[in-house]
């Protein structure tokens, strides 16, 4: 971001700081649902071009005669005061868009991870990211209706999560159930840097 | 992590991909932006008093940018309020700071700057949701 002006003190007003969570999980388990249930703004998606040039190239001159597709991201945002805003993104749900999630991830304060018990292995490439990576996370088993009830002991098994990481039940469509998960994490973050944040 | 060289051109193309298009032609075909790239996060501001009329050769889509910065927004939000893929706001949002009618700004995000009394805020914030 060399050329980029930067400007940090502000010159009139501040510019707010701004934490990035992310919403991961299998296609379907409730990403989006999560980001529109917090969201001050509506739900909005932002979509990365994809170009069969690969990604992993910068001479992509030529490209605006080629092929190309969109892969959509959602993005939601929440004002915890003038200073401070807090940004959500969505991940692509697709493995072969993994790439894209480098940037998403760069920088990134933690993320929540969706699970569906009808689908649970779906979640293990999210989860293997963030393990990879050091981010830290939370596993949202998002309670479907219809959707068989599994016990939180039963599902950390099954998915092998390390007993550190928070694992709770919610409702991706209820604000105060996504709400809590954001909670969790945030809590689950202090508490990796040793400084445990008051309940109150 | 890198995703693997696409072995054919159709390799993205499934059902679950996005419709195909021709997003950059907003841009003139340009597919990079004049400088660096913005951050999906950066805020964008106008500048006080710009006037993007008096840039015949900037597009509606500019135009609607400065109007959509006169309160500052994340890059990810403004490819979302216009429509456009990210890749392409950034083209439009180059030509804009070159012209000297919007400034960004990369917020402060790296995880050492989280301290204690951020990430606070940040629960005292979520529970008074």
């Amino acid at each position: 971001m060399d050329s980029v002006r930067f400007d940090r003190e502000g010159p009139v007003d501040r510019i707010p700081m701004a934490l990035k969570i992310l919403v991961a999980g299998g296609f379907g388990a409730g990403k989006t649902t999560l980001v529109s249930a917090l969201s001050e703004v509506r739900p909005l998606q932002t979509e990365e071009i994809l170009t069969d040039a690969g990604s992993d190239t910068d001479d992509i001159s030529g490209v605006e005669g080629k092929t190309t597709t969109t892969v959509a991201m959602d993005f939601g945002r929440i004002t915890i005061n003038d200073d401070l805003q807090v940004y959500l993104f969505g991940t692509p749900g697709q493995d072969r868009f993994w790439f894209l999630w480098d940037e998403l991830a760069f920088g990134a304060l933690g993320a929540v991870v969706l699970a569906d018990t009808r689908r649970l292995a779906d979640c293990f490439p999210s989860i293997d990211y963030f393990e990879q990576r050091g981010i830290p996370f939370v596993v949202g088993v998002n309670c479907f209706e219809g959707a068989r009830r599994f016990g939180l002991e039963a599902v950390r098994r099954a998915i092998d999560l390390d007993p550190d990481v928070p694992l709770l039940l919610c409702d991706a469509r209820e604000r105060q159930s996504a709400k809590l998960l954001l909670i969790s994490l945030v809590e689950h973050v202090a508490r990796q840097r040793g400084e445990p944040v008051p309940v109150g | 992590m890198r995703a693997d060289r696409p072995r054919s051109r159709h390799e993205w193309l499934d059902a679950a991909a996005g419709p195909v298009v021709r997003p950059y032609t907003l841009t003139g075909g340009r597919v990079r932006p004049s400088g660096r790239g913005l951050g999906l996060m950066a805020l964008v501001r106008a500048e006080p008093g710009a006037d993007p009329a008096a840039h015949p050769r900037l597009q509606p889509e500019h135009r609607r940018l400065v109007e959509l910065t006169r309160r500052p927004a994340p890059v990810a939000e403004l490819a979302a309020q216009l429509d456009v893929a990210v890749g392409v706001v950034r083209v439009l949002l180059g030509d804009l700071l070159t012209r000297g009618l919007v400034t960004a700004h990369e917020p402060a995000s790296v995880p050492g700057r989280f301290d204690d009394d951020i990430l606070k805020a940040v629960v005292s914030g979520l529970r008074a949701l």
